[in-house]
């Protein structure tokens, strides 16, 4: 069972899913993404389940809904411009608080971009990205592991919470290559979802999942629900913390850039630099508090990404008042290595070089 | 004064006013179906997709088990619980605007893939619900608010038959056009629907029934000139009938 096995990011998404007890999968064929249908078009019907490749994205996160009304664990998964289609199913799935699995292996943007890693879908992933005032839970894995371990517990907070989560990647992390020790998780389905679950009214009233509330005063009370229910989201916080303790400088990365900003970090620290990081593995909810601790014993602050600068607004939302974030984007197109972190980390940190 | 109930209605349909205008017929289509539902004794393994148009509220007149979903994505959406639950009978409700226009790529392929589901389509031939707009089904010179000359050809093309690109899928094992204008025809519709089901839980494939209805409200007309105008209007253009039984064929 622990045996370890070489895996591509995205074929350890696919796994995970299988091996959490995903029973339907709904997809519509997208670079660079594509290794998780077809990988699943095979393994899902052995395991008794349903693949269907969907006519489109929207049909496909719409196929989601449907099947998460039903109370079964279901996941679709799309890079951007697909994602963009699925927006309008999240906010109903938000606002009828269904849950289920939403992966997008993020690519370049805007438009349809390139097929190159990207991390410009950082708002639209944390700001719920379609109509209405709602919250993903995001998840961004650094590792093929973490990808996988992700994939699995994005199935339990989806049930937990009743809500889409989405696990967030990108073109780096899907086609990267990486051991990976494959488990079983504790939980494989949801027997709570039969008390709110669609399943035919035997001796009980229809049940009804909607996002329509009409009468005076129903949407503000379904608007309050879900505002308690994103503030619960908080117990779900995880960051990684490295070399923090006594750092001057903390980059703020996530995602496969938080990885490669480490290995420059590291090697930093071994040339005698006072810096560390921060990778938040939770995008929604975000590490606030931890950045916020971390400020106020007067860390200075570089948030690093792969994109012209989302992320960096929460970081300066977090330790507003007492600091702030400076900022280096990694334009998309183009693939970074940990030398291409140096010289900015070395600016932030006033040194010279 | 004693109140004398003169007709039964089934059980699953709510004993309550609806929000529907006067003469409207969705009322009938919806009873049809809790009526279809009732006499194959499947309400309780039921399953309903709603759709948005007038009839969003279909989940309070059915006591069934109901999803609510976005725009045109019905179909998508019972693919999804019929998956998910194939055991479970799964229809759809949904208006022209719904369906024949920002729904077409669900519903097409929905029927094309032969999803053991049952779509119930009324066709009035206008939004209803956002205000009496031009529908893909609106006839060729009707006016409506946003059409106030009447549907061009040249400028908006002609109005859509669905039944007929329905029938012509692989996946459709049936497909039938009805009114329910005339004691006859809610007969015919009756059967029909019924059929659909039927259909569905023998798994021979997907199922379409097409039921012509009237909107008085926005084709500013009274109930009973509503009503004259399926026949006189709107079953000329969209013929009554079936389109495909696979049964029917199989048989021969
Ligand atoms: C994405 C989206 N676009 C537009 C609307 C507005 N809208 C609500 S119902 C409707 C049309 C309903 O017409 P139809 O499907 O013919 O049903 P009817 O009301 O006539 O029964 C429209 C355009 C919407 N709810 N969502
Ligand atoms: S607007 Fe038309 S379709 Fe809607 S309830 Fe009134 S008559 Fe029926």
């Amino acid at each position: 069972m622990s045996e370890r096995v070489f895996l591509k990011g995205n074929e350890a998404i696919a796994r995970a899913a299988l091996a959490a007890g995903m029973r339907c999968y709904f997809g519509y064929p997208i670079t660079p993404q594509n290794d998780i249908p077809e990988l699943l078009s095979a393994e899902l019907p052995k395991a008794g389940g349903e693949f269907v490749q969907a006519e489109s994205e929207v049909a496909a996160a719409n196929m989601l809904l449907g099947a998460a009304a039903c109370g079964v664990r279901a996941m679709t998964t799309s890079s951007s411009p697909g994602i963009s289609l699925m927006q309008e199913a999240i906010s109903y799935m938000a606002g009828s608080e269904l849950p289920g699995v939403i992966v997008n292996m993020n690519r370049g943007g805007p438009g349809l971009g390139d097929i190159g890693p990207s991390q410009g879908d950082y708002y639209q992933a944390t700001r719920g990205g379609g109509h209405g005032d709602y919250r993903t839970l995001v998840l961004a894995p650094g590792t093929v592991q973490e990808a996988y371990d992700l994939t699995m517990l994005a199935f339990d907070l989806a049930f937990h919470y009743r809500n889409p989560v989405m696990v967030l990647g990108d073109a780096i992390l899907g086609q990267m290559k990486e051991p990976v020790t494959p488990h079983t998780p504790a939980r494989t389905a949801d027997p709570e979802a039969a008390s709110w679950c669609l399943q035919g009214a035997v001796g009980r009233p229809g049940r009804i999942i909607k996002s329509l509330f009409l009468e005076d005063g129903a949407l503000a009370g379904q608007n309050t629900r879900l505002a308690a229910k994103y503030q619960a989201m908080e117990a779900e916080v995880r960051a990684e913390q490295f070399l923090v303790e006594d750092a001057e400088l903390v980059v703020v990365a996530y995602g496969s850039i938080g990885r490669i900003a480490k290995s420059t970090v590291r090697k930093l620290r071994n040339a005698g630099h006072k810096v560390g990081l921060v990778r938040p593995i939770t995008l929604f909810p975000f590490p606030s508090a931890m950045l916020r601790a971390l400020a106020d014993q007067g860390k200075r602050f570089l948030t690093l990404e792969h994109n012209l600068g989302q992320m960096v607004d929460d970081v300066r939302l977090a330790i507003r008042t007492v600091a702030d974030s400076a900022f280096h984007g990694h334009l998309p197109g183009n693939l970074p290595t940990p030398n291409d972190f140096e010289a900015p980390i070395l600016t932030a940190l006033g040194a010279d070089h | 004064m004693q109140e004398i109930r003169v007709t039964n209605y089934p059980e699953v349909l709510v004993d309550r006013p609806t929000h529907y205008c006067p003469g409207c017929q969705h009322g009938i289509a919806h009873r049809l179906v809790a009526e279809a539902l009732t006499d194959l004794g499947v309400v309780d393994k039921t399953i309903a997709v709603s759709s948005i148009g007038c009839s969003v509220f279909l989940y309070n007149y059915l006591n069934l088990d109901t999803v609510e979903a976005p725009h045109g994505r019905a179909p998508a959406v019972a693919t999804g619980v019929k998956r998910a639950r194939p055991d479970a009978v799964v229809f759809t409700y949904q208006g022209d605007g719904d369906l024949a226009s920002i729904g077409m790529a669900e519903i097409m392929h929905c029927a094309n893939r032969g999803e053991r589901v049952t779509v119930i389509f009324v066709n009035n031939t206008v939004y209803g619900m956002t205000g009496g707009q031009m529908a893909p089904t609106t006839l060729v010179g009707q006016k409506t608010t946003t059409c106030p000359g009447g549907r061009c050809l040249e400028r908006e093309g002609a109005p859509i038959r669905m039944s007929e690109i329905i029938a012509s899928l692989g996946g459709t094992a049936y497909c039938e056009r009805v009114a329910v204008n005339t004691v006859k025809n809610v007969l015919g519709a009756k059967k029909a629907i019924r059929k659909a089901f039927q259909y569905q839980l023998d798994g021979k494939g997907f199922s379409f029934v097409e039921v012509l209805s009237t909107c008085p409200t926005n084709w500013r007309m009274t109930p009973v000139a509503a009503n004259e105008r399926v026949a006189s209007e709107m079953i000329p253009y969209f013929p009554l009938g079936t389109f495909k039984d696979i049964a029917a064929t199989e048989g021969a």
